[in-house]
């Protein structure tokens, strides 16, 4: 506890930077994962074929995969880019399944009669089937957020500072409260962070009954 | 024999299922629980095997007590029919309807081969008899449901809205199996429908209930047809005003019925048109 | 060529001699992955069963799985290293993994068993199967695929975090990496990391054999020709592994 009193600045700058690590793949990652999700969904061919990939991605640990990583980009390992762009395909892996998830969850008898009412197939997209496979899009969010922000520790074996830099710090300087501090930052940080995301899913989808707890 | 005695049943959220029901439901007949959603049918077909157990009140089936039977022997003593078949989706239809006696310990082989008869007798084809409930259409699954409700030989069947999943055709068809397998096998029959229909087509006594399982009317359909007990079951029954409230209207070819609608029912047999 | 080398290193008869020949650290690698979801599996499903059957403390259960993805494997395996003793690495670093491998396991479990059609099991106690036996005959088989799927990413995790183990010199394939980080030695990084990609894939390839092969003929038979109005609807249901965390 003297020593988390002792180096609050400490811990306050890394949250900083940790969060400012996490938020750019997560967005990112979103902005890609919807147009793939889509593909996904829509065809058969780029269904088997997205999936396929983004399963495979997800699966590489993420240590190997930040060491296989700049031989393709031709980045130095070392490079905090080289860490966002792991997290990047991390987080499409995860919301490109879950678009096309809840793409295919939406009742097809309302995707019908929203036809069959007059709506054109790109405006129906983005007024009936996007809000309706809201929610299960932002469950996919949600869960690409909070393994985002606990993945970003990994991110201090290759030198990029977040509050990893107190796990291996704690280590190797055999701190027990400052590796605890660490592990309850993060968790703590990704929880806020979850239940923001869950916040903003009921102002923008009212209709939605899905709770904002875990 | 079935008897109710005063039975209640006060689900845990506070609802009044059942409120003081008593009924007597005969040996060898079928017994046809009739009425709206919510009127508790359901739960009082549960209560026989003990699916729902009364918060208070007797149930007796042959004069003993069915708190006195372990509920799984209970079960496995009583046939069960339910909507929408309820058949094992791993299981071939073969396994489906020998589920029972394999359970009572009956060896595997004489079981399937029991089975395969069961098919017989419920009128479906032995070929598909290693299909999987999924490959089936709704009335063959319905029809698997029956079979398996009959594969330990029981005295009593219970049949909750067996056909209310299946189209019209098919369901008229069913209908017409049920009391032919009720002719020949002589099972008292206990049968759970909201449809008054077929209630009057099955029954041999027809309990019509209101909300919380309060008894309207009980009777042959003739009895509740010729002197319904109240408003409540002339309306239900559509003799009021619906299509059993029938009128003789002359025509120039002879005499048609018409319901108050005024819509043709049928003719008046017997009269040279 | 990067790749080359990379593979020029693996395949090198080096690899074989030394203190820490490949084979040893690809053993290490499976050895400690089996071990701790083998572990982890016969704590979490029994539990994962118990509130699949019962209903009982499944909020219990989303909470533990949601909040396990919070959880950074890396620094609670420091933690447990520093806790039980620097002495005793191969116990703690073990315990860590079954930890971070419980969640997807119990998720598998109870949501293989939540997911089986409410009618089913109606029916199943209806016609007079004992608790037991609608367990082991009806809610075991149809859940087994989201099971293995659970089994299927708790692994992949715990493949994950035993790469990082090399950090505390736990040995394995996270070993030449790390090593390699200090020495500037890329090309040993990178031919374990491909290690550790092959590794992981034929993991993932052989769990998803098995959930293939685990599916019901049952249930896959009738897909298309299902006539049931509301039995058959998709939903996105946990235990999928893409929607666990990872370390």
């Amino acid at each position: 506890m003297t020593w988390v009193l002792n180096n609050l600045g400490l811990l306050w700058e890394l949250s900083v930077q940790h969060v400012v690590l996490a938020i750019p793949p997560i967005l990112v990652g979103f902005v890609i994962a919807v147009p793939l999700g889509y593909l996904a969904y829509r065809f058969r061919l780029t269904r088997g074929l997205i999936l396929t990939i983004t399963g495979l991605l997800y699966t590489i640990p993420s240590l190997a995969l930040l060491v296989v990583l700049p031989v393709f980009l031709g980045i130095s390992l070392l490079s905090p880019l080289n860490l966002s762009v792991a997290l990047t395909i991390y987080a499409v892996a995860i919301m490109a399944r879950s678009v096309s998830d809840a793409l295919g969850s939406v009742d097809p008898a309302i995707r019908q009669s929203a036809t069959a009412v007059g709506f054109g197939s790109a405006r129906r997209f983005w007024t009936v089937d996007f809000p309706l496979a809201g929610p299960v899009i932002l469950a996919g969010v949600r869960v690409a957020a909070v393994s985002t922000i606990s993945l970003v520790t990994v991110g201090i074996l290759i030198g990029v500072q977040s509050l990893g830099y107190l796990f291996t710090n704690g280590f190797e300087r055999r701190i027990i409260p400052e590796i605890l501090a660490g592990v309850v930052l993060v968790v703590v940080i990704a929880l806020v962070i979850d239940y923001l995301l869950a916040l903003l899913g009921r102002v923008l989808m009212p209709w939605s009954r899905m709770g904002v707890s875990a | 024999m079935i008897e109710f005695r005063s039975v209640s049943k006060v689900f845990p959220d506070g609802t009044h299922a059942v409120d003081d029901f008593s009924l007597v439901i005969p040996a060898r007949k079928t017994t046809v629980l009739v009425g709206s959603s919510g009127s508790g049918k359901t739960t009082l077909l549960r209560m026989i095997n003990r699916m729902v157990e009364p918060s208070s009140g007797e149930i007796e089936i042959d004069g003993e007590s069915i708190l006195s039977r372990d509920p799984v022997q209970l079960r496995r003593s009583i046939g069960y029919v339910m909507q929408n078949s309820g058949l094992l989706p791993h299981f071939k239809v073969i396994d489906n309807v020998a589920t029972v006696p394999i359970l009572t310990g009956v060896p595997r082989k004489t079981a399937r081969a029991q089975a395969l008869e069961l098919l017989d007798t419920v009128g479906l084809n032995r070929d598909l008899a290693n299909r999987y409930p999924s490959q089936l259409s709704g009335g063959q699954q319905q029809r698997v449901g029956v079979a398996r409700g009959l594969a330990a030989n029981p005295n009593i069947l219970l049949m909750d809205e067996p056909f209310g999943a299946v189209d019209p055709i098919v369901r008229a068809d069913l209908q017409q199996e049920t009391i032919r397998l009720q002719r020949d096998l002589d099972k008292t029959v206990v049968f759970v429908t909201h449809d008054i229909d077929e209630a009057f087509l099955l029954g041999d006594q027809v309990v019509i209930l209101e909300k919380g399982a309060k008894i309207a009317q009980v009777g042959s359909p003739t009895e509740i047809v010729e002197n319904p007990a109240s408003d409540f079951v002339a309306d239900f029954i559509g003799i009021k005003h619906g299509k059993r409230a029938l009128t003789i209207k002359k025509t120039a070819h002879g005499s048609i019925l018409v319901d108050s609608e005024g819509r043709a029912a049928g003719v008046l047999a017997g009269e040279a048109p | 060529m990067l790749f080359w080398d990379a593979i020029l290193w693996i395949f090198s008869p080096d690899r074989l001699t030394g203190s820490s020949p490949l084979p040893l650290l690809i053993g290490q690698h499976l050895a400690y992955t089996l071990v701790s979801v083998a572990i982890a599996a016969v704590i979490a499903i029994p539990v994962g069963y118990l509130i699949g059957h019962t209903g009982r403390g499944r909020e219990i259960a989303v909470g533990i799985s949601g909040a396990a993805r919070a959880l950074p494997s890396f620094g609670l395996m420091l933690l447990l290293v520093l806790l039980i003793g620097v002495t005793q690495k191969p116990l703690a670093a073990t315990i860590a993994f079954v930890i971070l491998a419980i969640p997807s396991i119990l998720a598998g479990a109870y949501a293989g068993l939540e997911q089986i059609d409410r009618r089913v099991i109606d029916a199943a106690r209806a016609v007079g199967m004992t608790e037991w036996q609608i367990l082991w005959k009806v809610e075991v088989p149809l859940g087994l695929p989201l099971l293995i799927g659970g089994l299927r990413s708790a692994a992949l995790q715990v493949v994950a975090t035993v790469t990082i183990a090399g950090y505390i010199g736990l040995g394995a394939l996270g070993l030449p990496i790390i090593a390699g980080l200090e020495l500037r030695d890329f090309t040993r990084m990178l031919g374990a990391a491909l290690l550790i990609v092959v590794l992981a894939l034929a993991i993932d390839g052989v769990f998803a054999v098995i959930q293939h092969l685990v599916v019901p003929r049952g249930v896959t038979a009738g897909r298309v020709a299902d006539l049931r109005p509301t039995s058959s609807r998709r939903r996105a249901v946990m235990g999928t592994p893409i929607e666990e965390g990872r370390g």
